[in-house]
Parts: C-alpha cells; structure tokens; sequence
C-alpha cells in the first residue's frame, strides 16, 4: 500500500515536471485521473460548442441573401462540423466514446458554450457572430494550442486557422452593412447591442471566480487568465467596431491611456450564471433541436451497422 | 437578343435552377443529419450545387442586359420564371427520400453533363466538364447510401421503397424539351434527352437491383418545370431564400 501511494506520486512527480518543462503529454502517457476528467470536460465542451453552434448559424442559411453569402454560410458550417468531429475524436483518446458524450450533452451533463443560447434575430446576427463569437474563440484557442495536451493543442492549431477566415468574413458582413443604406445600417448596430456583452462573458468569469482556474494553470490545460484573454478581445474588437462607425454599447467605454486598454462597465454576471444555469433564451431549444434529429437518424444508422455486419459476413 | 443567345440563356437557367433548388433543399439538412457525417455530406453537396448554379447563372448574365447579376436572377425571379424540374423542390421528407431524390437527379445529371462536355459552346462544355468531377461523387453518395438502405433493416428497406414509388412520378419531367432544344441540339450546343433517357434508367435499375428494391410502376407523371409551372412547394423555398432581397430592394450584401 505504501508502496503504491509513493509510486503514484512519484509519476506525479514527473508528470508536473514535463509539463514544467512544456513536454506534451500524450494519450498514451501516465496522467492523473483529476488531469483526465478536467480535459475531457473541457474538450467535450467545446466539441459540443461546435455542434451546437451550427445551430444559430444554420438559422440563416436558406435565407442568406446572395450566392456568395450562402456558400461562405454553408462552408463555414461545415468547418465548425468538422471541427466538432476532430474534437470529438480528440476527446476519445482520453478513453470516452462519440456517444457518450452526445448522451452527456442531451442529459445537461456536459456543457457547450452558453453565447449559442442566444437567438440569431436578423442578417447581421451572422456577421456579429463571425466577428465577435469567433473573435473571442480564436483568442481563447490561440492560449488553448500552447496547451500541455498535444492531441488538443494540435486541434487548436488546425481549428485557429479555418477561425481566422470565419471572423474575416463576419467582420465583413457588418462592414458591408455599415456601408449599406439605414436599415442595414440599423440591423448591424441592433446585432453588436445584442451580441456585445454575451461575447465577454464567452471568457467566462472573473479570474476571482473561476473555480476551475487555478487547477488548470498548474496542468497548463489554460495558459492565460480569463480576465487577461477578456482584456485583449475588448482591445481588438473597440477599434474594429469604430472602424465601420459601430458604437460600443456601453457608455462607460474608456480609454486608459495608461494601461492601454480600453476599460468597460461591470459585466451582467446575473445573466451569464442564468443563462449557463439553463434559462438562457434558446438552452432548451438547442438541447431539444439536437435530441429531435438525433433520435430521427436512429433508424439510418441502425440500418448502416446491421448492412455492414452484412458485408462482413460475406467477406 | 438572338434566338441562339436567347436559347442559351434559357437553357443557362434551367441548369442554374435545377441545382440552386437543389442545394437550397439540401442545405435544410444543415444540423439535422443523422450522422454529424452526413450532415457534412449532405451540406457539402449542396454547396455544390450551388457553385454549379452561380457558374450557370453568371454565364446567363452574359445573354442579358448589362447590369443584371446571377444574383438577380436567383433571388428576384418569381416562381413561374423558374425552370427547374419539378423533381428537385419536392420536400426533403426523411434521410431515405432525400437520398432517391438525390440519387435519381445525380444520375440524371452524370448522364447530362457527361454529353455536355462535348458540347460546341466553350463555356457550356467547361461547366459541365468541372461540374462532373462533383456530380460523380454525388451519385456514388447517394448510390451507396440507397444500396446501405435497401439491405440494411426492413424499416430501411420499406423507407427507400417508398421514396422510389412517391418520386417516379416527378422523373419524367427531367426529360421533356421543348423550342429551346430544338434549336439548341441543331447547333450541338446540347443533347436530345431522350438519348439519355435508357442509359439513365440502366444505372437506376442496376442500383435498385443490389439495393433489392423493385422499379416503381407508376405510370402517372407530373411535368411542366421547363414551362415554370410547379408544384405548390417552389413558392414556400423562393419566399424563404429571396425574403432579404425582396424586402431590402437594392440593397447591397
């Protein structure tokens, strides 16, 4: 007994110090169970983000008002599809399937990201989400790939370039609108009042309140603190908006010119718990969504195992 | 405009629409597949389609007054100017009758712009010739799928069956012609469809042989796309797809 409870924490041992010295660890590799659960937390999460991401976007598909819109739509789509397939594949290598995790996702065990409990209203909603959702994850991923997982951290390299062109053409969106005639123009001011705040609270909370923070920093599962991630999206995101004549709804946006940064108002915690706690606009809406057309596509894959069972037996 | 450009540019839409109603329909599929695979498949198909209907559509715009756009013509024509078969615009209906229809157009139109790519106008025989590297894989997607459905679970086997028997109605209509072929075949720019007709209806009966499913025998047929008369569907996806065009007028996107 004694024995094994020095031999664990000697792996303990060498385990923190690879990832002291930013040696991946590998799925194959010794790992504490708490270092497991938390990344198939995390991965998950954000697997299912992905998916159910597709949701608020694909809202707009068939009315994306010209060719060129709808195959930018439909192609972005379809990464944030494969991007939920790699990190659900990701995921499995630390010893969970596909369909566990879609049966935690349905039973609100597991989480995804709680901006896609918000409804896509109009045109712009497309644009606001290519720009600030995808904004803010690719400063989130861009941390996350200096991550000490290295099935993750090279997901996170991958999936960071294909979200570099998703906020591009969001960014674009609203910048056409912005040049567009007043309605137009009234939509993509409507979408940022909207999108504004929710996008912040993607970074999730104060570094103060973050319980799982601090556990994660030592692991190198999160590199970076909430609050500085948070910082440098309002930094990037200010300029951009004031660049097509958006206005930053929030009347005690202020430059410091010491810091650098520009400064906001308190960020409405209330509603980000409200909404993670499930009473978000679209939660049971999205859940229900992806429990609907999972259930419907039962039959198709039952029908594809037994036909390769078939096949197997001809073979 | 001349008659041949005025030919063209009939024939141009018909193709356009056949594959934006076609893409439009599939791309409902977004987040509903049953497979996170398939819904990958099925969108990425229609992403195709709709690359195929912006090419035809921009070749269109070349018959047509200056400033008209492929835009222009796929959000701000009604559906009596729309000339696609009547086929495509059926509702999706489950994953069985996505894919017969799927499988019936991709086999109509492998046969199609196999011919077209020999046809004598240069920009017709490139679309179709870059169009049939994806319409291939598109019949093999669905051909596959309709074989997997066939032999898998009598629940399966009685879904494809049943999209067969409800959709043969609506296959006719891929083949009917009228002026606008006449004087395009002359000049060899296009094919008679009836050439295509038993070449078609060999690659359906083969599939539906491995896939143990029998020929449907209906001998109804719903015809009138090339005409622009539809089924009562085509209205519902136009009003959907053209609703910011049509109350943005003139707006730029």
């Amino acid at each position: 007994m004694q024995k094994n409870e020095s031999s664990i924490s000697f792996l303990e041992k060498q385990f923190q110090e690879k990832i002291n010295n930013d040696i991946k660890i590998e799925p194959k590799d010794w790992m504490p169970e708490a270092y497991r659960n938390n990344l198939i937390r995390q991965m998950s999460q954000h697997a299912h983000s992905e998916i159910i991401g597709m949701q608020p976007e694909g809202n707009w598909v068939l009315r994306a008002p010209t060719l060129r819109a709808k195959k930018i739509l439909l192609a972005k789509i379809q990464d944030e599809a494969g991007h939920g397939l790699y990190l659900y594949s990701a995921t499995e290598t630390l010893g969970i399937d596909r369909k566990e995790m879609i049966e935690q996702l349905q039973q609100g065990k597991a989480k995804y990201s709680s901006i896609f409990n918000y409804p896509t209203l109009n045109w712009a909603d497309i644009g606001a989400v290519g720009w600030l959702v995808d904004g803010a994850a690719i400063v989130n991923q861009t941390m996350l790939a200096r991550g000490s997982y290295g099935p993750y951290s090279r997901a996170m390299l991958r999936i960071c370039k294909e979200e570099g062109f998703h906020q591009r053409q969001g960014y674009e969106i609203m910048a056409k609108m912005m040049a567009g005639n007043a309605s137009q123009k009234e939509m993509a001011q409507d979408s940022l009042n909207r999108w504004w705040e929710p996008s912040l609270m993607m970074f999730g909370p104060h570094d103060s309140e973050s319980t799982h923070s601090e556990q994660s920093m030592k692991w190198k599962i999160k590199v970076e603190s909430n609050d500085n991630l948070r910082q440098r999206f309002i930094n990037k995101t200010v300029d951009q908006a004031h660049h097509i004549g958006l206005t930053i709804p929030d009347k005690n946006l202020t430059y410091n010119k010491e810091t650098r940064n520009w400064e906001i108002s308190p960020i409405n915690w209330e509603e980000f718990w409200n909404v993670v706690k499930g009473n978000g606009p679209c939660n049971r809406q999205r859940i229900a969504h992806h429990t609907k057309y999972h259930n419907e596509g039962q039959w198709v894959r039952e029908a594809a195992l037994v036909f390769a069972k078939k096949e197997m037996e001809i073979q | 405009m001349n008659s041949t450009n005025n030919a063209l540019y009939n024939y141009c839409l018909r193709l356009a629409d056949n594959n934006l109603i076609l893409g439009q329909r599939l791309a409902e599929w977004c987040s509903q597949g049953p497979t996170l695979e398939e819904d990958l498949a099925l969108t990425n198909i229609s992403l195709d389609l709709i690359g195929q209907a912006e090419s035809f559509y921009e070749f269109a715009t070349t018959f047509t007054e200056a400033n008209c756009t492929a835009d222009d013509l796929a959000f701000l024509r009604s559906e009596r100017e729309f000339v696609n078969n009547v086929l495509v615009e059926q509702p999706n209906g489950d994953f069985a009758y996505t894919i017969m229809k799927q499988f019936l157009f991709s086999t109509f139109a492998k046969h199609l712009y196999t011919a077209l790519a020999n046809s004598s106008n240069q920009t017709i025989c490139g679309l179709a010739t870059k169009g049939l590297k994806e319409v291939n894989y598109h019949y093999m997607h669905s051909s596959q799928w309709l074989i997997r459905l066939g032999n898998g679970t009598d629940k399966s086997k009685e879904k494809i069956q049943f999209a067969a028997n409800d959709l043969w109605c609506f296959t006719k209509d891929m083949f009917e012609m009228n002026s606008v072929d006449t004087l395009l075949i002359e000049q060899n720019i296009t094919i008679n469809l009836s050439t295509i007709y038993t070449p078609w209806k060999n690659d359906i009966e083969q599939v539906f042989k491995i896939a143990t499913i029998d020929l449907p025998t209906d001998t109804n047929k719903i015809i009138g796309g090339i005409k622009g008369i539809h089924t009562e569907h085509l209205g519902h996806i136009l009003c959907e797809m053209q609703y910011l065009q049509r109350a943005h007028p003139g707006a730029k996107w």
